[in-house]
């Protein structure tokens, strides 16, 4: 076989070699950073989420999350639409999770305009955003689980979370992308039969967590895969804005349940989960003991649960019922002004936050007194939680990076709005 | 004494000869703060024990969509110890789109703050990454601001050619 000669390659290879810039053979073959680009099509980033990784051999010496592929503006289009025309808006922030931002959102609008829904409406929204609590940690134990490996327990999750999607069919006729609030209340009530399949749903539910959880607290592979990876300090959590089940694993005991009561959780008796590690196994184990809490609440709803109005009779500022536009001249003005030009909120702004599975979530609502909105800012839970990935991921390895976004869940449809 | 005028009362004593307005809608306290002084405000209302703003929730801007004092910032911070929440306002006064960071008090306000500085162009002092946070970086506009169309701006957006 005949040798390459130096004259039959081409100059620029040549001079390629001999440039420093550009030599690639290794001094040290342990001291040698690369960059990898991972996602945002890599399926255990939960949607569309880019990480660049610089690593040392497999260690992670730094980690830049670059988001914006899912950024569809919905702030922008809440400064055109009218109050009620956005909450189909709303179910797809955080899509695992819709009634649970149906409501956040209702109550920043409630609060705006000075009014409150009926109690029965409050209890029946609390109800769903229980639900979609139960909802979002059984997809995100699943996922954790089957990122590191276990996949028949994203199965068993799911199944549960089939039965919570069959109950959104019953209430709100569509099972993901619910639309299930109104300004002012609930689109439509929930029949008794319904709060019958609730009840036995939550009898057997206590066994069906225990039963996955049979699955992974004694599994040796997972706790080792989990535990002491992405530990971070209370005061670091607390100061790089993480909030919800994330938090909470840091042993800070915060809850806007608690902290800043809304709807009537205040007469409700649960406990704040915290664990003290703040690494991924903490953060599953409050995930798992937030859906028993949500299934005391539940029941302790279902027990409270107040006959009456599903709609507050305000024609001025709610729609008004069908039956009284038919029949009063007031009526149909209100509704017809309502429907083309939209609630006239007083000038002003609010901030209203709630607890969403996720953490915490807030609108930040400017109105000039106008049918819509002038300034809407939306303050998504998973933007700030994927904030603290630079922070959870440092000094761990590669394989640990995909374990500590399942910790995380996060959900792109919210961090991008 | 309330909370309310304890902040008030400390942010005065610190500030001497600086003038804080108050406005309270729907039982949210909000205090406005000149631009000048926001770091050292921030700081103060973060380390002061007693009140204890650990947490910044949120960073946004308003455009007011006036050619006199355009932007305002506003600023979500809560306090744990307290369960207070408070809003902090600062104009960034005629023609000025650059107010210092406050990513020296919380590191929380890092993307926050980016993600303002995409959508408004408001641009931070001192802050430690100034990008885009959305967009791309040779994306031109600032979309939240009132003169950008909802509809977009056609070719703003390099496509592959063809």
């Amino acid at each position: 076989m005949d040798r390459v000669t130096k004259d039959e390659l081409t100059p620029k290879i040549v001079s390629a070699l001999l440039n420093s810039d550009t030599d690639i053979s290794l001094d040290d073959a342990l001291e040698n950073d690369m960059i990898l680009s991972m996602g945002p099509q890599h399926p255990a980033t939960h949607g569309v989420l880019r990480l660049l990784l610089r690593l040392d051999g497999e260690t992670i010496m730094a980690c830049v999350p670059e988001v914006g592929y899912l950024h569809r503006g919905y702030e922008k289009m809440a400064e055109n639409m009218s109050f009620t025309e956005y909450i189909p808006h709303t179910d797809r922030l955080d899509y695992l999770s819709p009634p649970a931002n149906n409501s956040a959102y209702a109550l920043a609008v409630e609060k705006l305009l000075g009014i409150e829904a009926p109690p029965r409406a409050q209890y029946i929204r609390m109800m769903m955003m229980e639900f979609s609590r139960i909802c979002s940690h059984l997809v995100a134990i699943g996922s954790l689980a089957m990122d590191i490996g276990a996949l028949t327990v994203f199965l068993w999750t799911l199944r549960e979370r089939e039965k919570v999607l069959n109950f959104y069919d019953e209430i709100c006729g569509a099972r993901f992308t619910t639309s299930y609030t109104r300004i002012g209340g609930v689109a439509q009530d929930v029949k008794p039969e319904t709060f019958k399949g609730i009840k036995q749903f939550l009898d057997e539910f206590e066994s069906n967590i225990h039963e996955f959880e049979k699955l992974l607290n004694t599994n040796k592979i997972f706790i080792q895969r989990l535990e002491g990876i992405g530990q971070i300090s209370a005061e670091d959590a607390i100061d790089i804005g993480l909030s919800g089940p994330n938090l909470r694993a840091c042993g800070v005991e915060f809850d806007l349940r608690r902290a800043t009561p809304y709807y009537f959780y205040n007469d409700i008796d649960f406990k704040v989960v915290t664990f003290s590690e703040g690494d991924a196994l903490a953060r599953y184990f409050v995930r798992c003991d937030e859906l028993r809490e949500s299934r005391k609440i539940i029941y302790q709803i279902l027990d409270k649960m107040p006959n009456g109005e599903i709609m507050l009779n305000s024609p001025k500022k709610v729609t008004p019922r069908k039956v009284e536009i038919y029949t009063k001249m007031e009526e149909l003005i209100h509704d017809f002004m309502i429907t083309n030009f939209g609630v006239n909120p007083p000038i002003g702004e609010i901030y209203s936050a709630v607890e969403n599975p996720k953490g915490e979530l807030g609108f930040y609502i400017v109105s000039n007194g106008e049918g819509h909105p002038w300034k809407m800012k939306i303050r998504s839970p998973s933007f700030c939680n994927i904030q603290s990935l630079p922070l959870l991921t440092k000094g761990y390895m590669i394989s640990d990076v995909v374990a500590i976004i399942g910790s995380i869940d996060p959900v792109m449809g919210e961090a991008d709005k | 004494m309330e909370l309310k005028e304890k902040i008030l009362l400390k942010l005065k004593t610190h500030f001497k000869d600086v003038d804080f307005s108050t406005e309270e809608f729907r039982g949210e306290y909000c205090i406005t703060i000149p631009n000048k002084i926001i770091v050292d405000a921030c700081e103060l209302l973060k380390n002061d024990e007693e009140l204890a703003f650990n947490l910044c929730e949120d960073i946004t801007a308003v455009d007011w969509g006036r050619l006199n004092n355009r932007f305002t910032m506003v600023y979500f911070i809560f306090s744990m110890k307290n369960r207070f929440r408070l809003k902090i306002k600062c104009d960034l006064g005629d023609g000025v789109e650059k107010i210092d960071s406050v990513t020296s008090v919380w590191k929380s306000a890092n993307w926050a703050e980016r993600e303002v500085y995409d959508m408004y162009g408001i641009e931070f002092n001192n802050h430690p990454d100034l990008r885009r946070m959305y967009m791309p970086e040779s994306f031109e506009y600032h979309p939240l601001r009132k003169e950008f169309p909802v509809m977009g701006i056609p070719g703003s957006l390099s496509l592959p050619k063809k």
